[in-house]
């Protein structure tokens, strides 16, 4: 399986703020009652958006403004809570392609590199003024460069961080495991005869 | 070398390095339900691949079954075609389902355990965070994305980087009235909602050690909401004690030798930890949630907290915590007004939940006012407390006795919060919307705290209301 090598996303940006914004925000259980990963992407932090609205507010994410972004900018922990993969598919459908955090539940990190959508780390006051930055025009591009490890706005460079493993992964076009995996199949085999309670 | 228990079951389970540097490991056992593996059969059959061992995956429907009107077809249609697409999958592929007509279905996490499957030594994987709760026998057990579930399918294996392992004693006796939920509840409160990161807990110290098998269950069941994916407790003599003679537990002289090696990965006395932290039984008392996610803990004789009395970097999260939960800063968490009491999960869904709660339960009445509900974890765990009389103290007292599955955990039946109602829960997680309704408001806390809530219809200290001292 060749995979795309991804050393580079750019597109619109948007802030949604918050620590902790786990995975029942991301994605409602209610909106798991499915299948497919189809049609997730409209439910993504549908009830933070439900609740903005009723608030006579505007979500970052129903805000005209962002329409359309693809980088997507938060506070720390994120996606913490459940290993449910339709939080980042939910994100992923609704156009995210690459997520910048102060920090990432490890399940949430995972599944989202699987899927290809890069997710590095920045320091909170870089995505403050990145986040200021894209308030004050909302149409300036966001370079996140995976080589250079920098996220560039407007002439501005900001450091990132990416755990190495992952890092490695995305550029390489290996960042799905299924085809090394497959590729292990005969050792596993051998492994799994050592093991007792595998042959149950 | 010495080693701890993670650095042996790694090694016997490690298949190779892959390119990336990630290792390669063999999942001995895989746990499947109906929420996190339709899609995964579906990228299998994109792929064109096949369960590549049918016998080490097993099957059970939680989350989305009614616990009232259990007859098919589910009034919910997406319940429904979820059910039977699970049922079909495990159809094809030959995958053992503990499906409803079968009396062994219940919450994953419970059912593994029941039926002898969760064993130490093991690596265990599902795609369900709360996966650690199989490390109380010993196991490495992991939670996994739907991605992952494909891996496991297809190959027994995901790629994965090892943890390092920060071993959490706590010693001593526990007051009466205490349990092993305000154990966790207190670890987590002190080391963070993601204090874990990147780690495995390994708890051990007297307090475990004196721990039923189901405590403990209850304990590594939470190492997620600590940020650790996984969390494990040495295996003894009340694990073996706990597995002898359940279906899937090993036979005869089968039963011996798998005690021998059983025994042999427990870490080495003097294995050494990335981290260590120690903790008194003796300062622990009954905790309950004020906020909205697990780390936000006090003790029942506490304040709600200040903001401004929480360190910087949490507290516009305790802001929003507080507002979401309609809580005075300065005020006791004691006395808020419950609107529903929920008894149940994988965290407290057990028959010693049952048992205790009912030992209290007996001759008292649910509060006018207050929805009470207690869910068993499994059909097993409903029969046996059905036979032994259980079921019907719950029900004289006011409670509504269910079927088994998830239930009000976290909505995605029809047991749900309605607006903004308060809910004493034994669950596990009190985010946002967490319990079916987007303004709910959860606080978590042990069964016999539910119980004293739902007696009271108020938060309320178990030990004073169930004379326990
Ligand atoms: S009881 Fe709750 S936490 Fe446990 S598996 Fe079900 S939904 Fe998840």
């Amino acid at each position: 399986m060749a995979l795309e090598k991804i050393t580079q996303v750019a597109g619109r940006g948007v802030y949604v703020p918050g620590d902790d914004l786990d995975t029942d925000r991301i994605i409602p259980a209610r909106f798991m009652k499915c299948i497919t990963f189809d049609g997730l992407g409209e439910f993504a932090f549908y009830d933070a958006r439900a609740f903005a609205k009723e608030a006579g507010e505007v979500h970052p994410l129903d805000d005209k403004r962002f329409e359309g972004a693809s980088i997507l900018l938060s506070g720390s922990n994120f996606g913490c809570g459940s290993s449910r993969e339709h939080a980042p598919q939910a994100l992923y459908r609704f156009g995210i392609r690459a997520i910048v955090t102060e920090s990432f539940a490890e399940i949430f990190f995972g599944n989202s590199i699987t899927l290809g959508m890069p997710c590095v780390v920045a320091s909170g006051e870089d995505i403050r003024a990145i986040a200021k930055l894209i308030e004050s025009d909302p149409a300036a591009i966001l370079t996140l460069d995976l080589t250079e490890k920098k996220l560039s706005i407007a002439d501005t460079d900001f450091p990132i961080q990416i755990a190495d493993h992952a890092h490695e992964a995305l550029i390489s076009g290996k960042w799905d495991a299924i085809a090394d995996l497959l590729d292990g199949v005969n050792d596993v085999k051998e492994c799994a005869a050592r093991l007792p309670y595998m042959a149950t | 070398m010495s080693q701890t228990l993670l650095d042996k079951v790694w090694e016997a389970h490690a298949v190779r390095t892959l390119p990336n540097g990630a290792t390669q490991l063999l999942v001995g056992t895989h746990l499947i339900h109906e929420v996190t593996s339709p899609q995964a059969f579906g990228m299998l059959r994109d792929l064109g691949l096949k369960v590549l061992y049918p016998n080490r995956t097993f099957a059970t429907v939680d989350h989305i079954v009614p616990t009232d009107e259990r007859v098919e077809p589910f009034s919910d249609d997406l319940a429904d075609a979820m059910i039977k697409a699970l049922r079909k999958n495990c159809e094809e592929s030959g995958i053992t389902f503990f499906d409803l007509p079968t009396g062994k279905q219940g919450i994953v996490h419970i059912v593994g355990p029941e039926q002898g499957i969760t064993q130490p030594g093991t690596t265990i994987a599902c795609g369900d965070s709360h996966t650690s709760t199989h490390g109380a026998f010993g196991a490495i057990a992991f939670g996994i994305g739907t991605s992952q579930v494909r891996d496991v399918l297809a190959t027994q294996t995901m790629a994965l980087h090892k943890p390092k392992v920060r071993r959490i004693n706590v010693n001593g006796k526990l007051a009466p009235g205490v349990y092993a939920k305000d154990v966790i509840l207190h670890i987590i409160r002190k080391l963070g909602v993601n204090g874990g990161l990147g780690y495995a807990y390994e708890y051990g110290g007297t307090t475990f050690d004196a721990f039923t098998q189901e405590e403990r269950m209850t304990v590594c069941n939470m190492s997620i909401e600590g940020g650790a994916r996984v969390g494990y407790v040495n295996p003894d003599e009340t694990t073996f004690e706990y597995l002898k003679g359940r279906p899937y537990s090993p036979k005869g002289g089968d039963w011996d030798a798998a005690v021998i090696r059983w025994r042999a990965t427990a870490s080495d006395l003097d294995a050494s930890y990335d981290d260590v932290v120690t903790y008194n039984a003796e300062d622990i008392a009954p905790t309950v949630t004020w906020g909205i996610n697990p780390g936000q803990a006090i003790f029942i004789h506490e304040q709600v907290p200040f903001p401004s009395d929480i360190p910087q970097k949490d507290r516009a999260t305790a802001e929003e915590a507080l507002a979401h939960m309609n809580l005075k800063s300065g005020e006791p968490i004691k006395g808020t007004k419950v609107d529903v009491a929920f008894l149940g999960s994988c965290t407290n869904g057990r028959l010693s939940d049952l048992q205790e709660v009912a030992r209290h339960l007996k001759g008292r009445k649910v509060h006018q006012g207050v929805k009470a509900i207690v869910v068993p974890g499994s059909q097993g765990v409903a029969a046996l407390a059905e036979s032994m009389g259980l079921a019907e103290i719950f029900r004289e007292a006011g409670f509504e006795w269910r079927g088994a599955g998830c239930s009000m955990c976290l909505g995605m039946n029809p047991d749900k919060l309605v607006g903004d109602q308060l809910c004493a829960s034994s669950s596990n997680r009190n985010f946002k919307g967490r319990q079916g309704s987007p303004t709910g408001r959860t606080m978590l806390m042990s069964p016999i705290m539910v119980a004293a809530a739902a007696v009271t219809g108020e938060i309320s200290d178990a030990r004073e209301v169930f004379g326990v001292n």
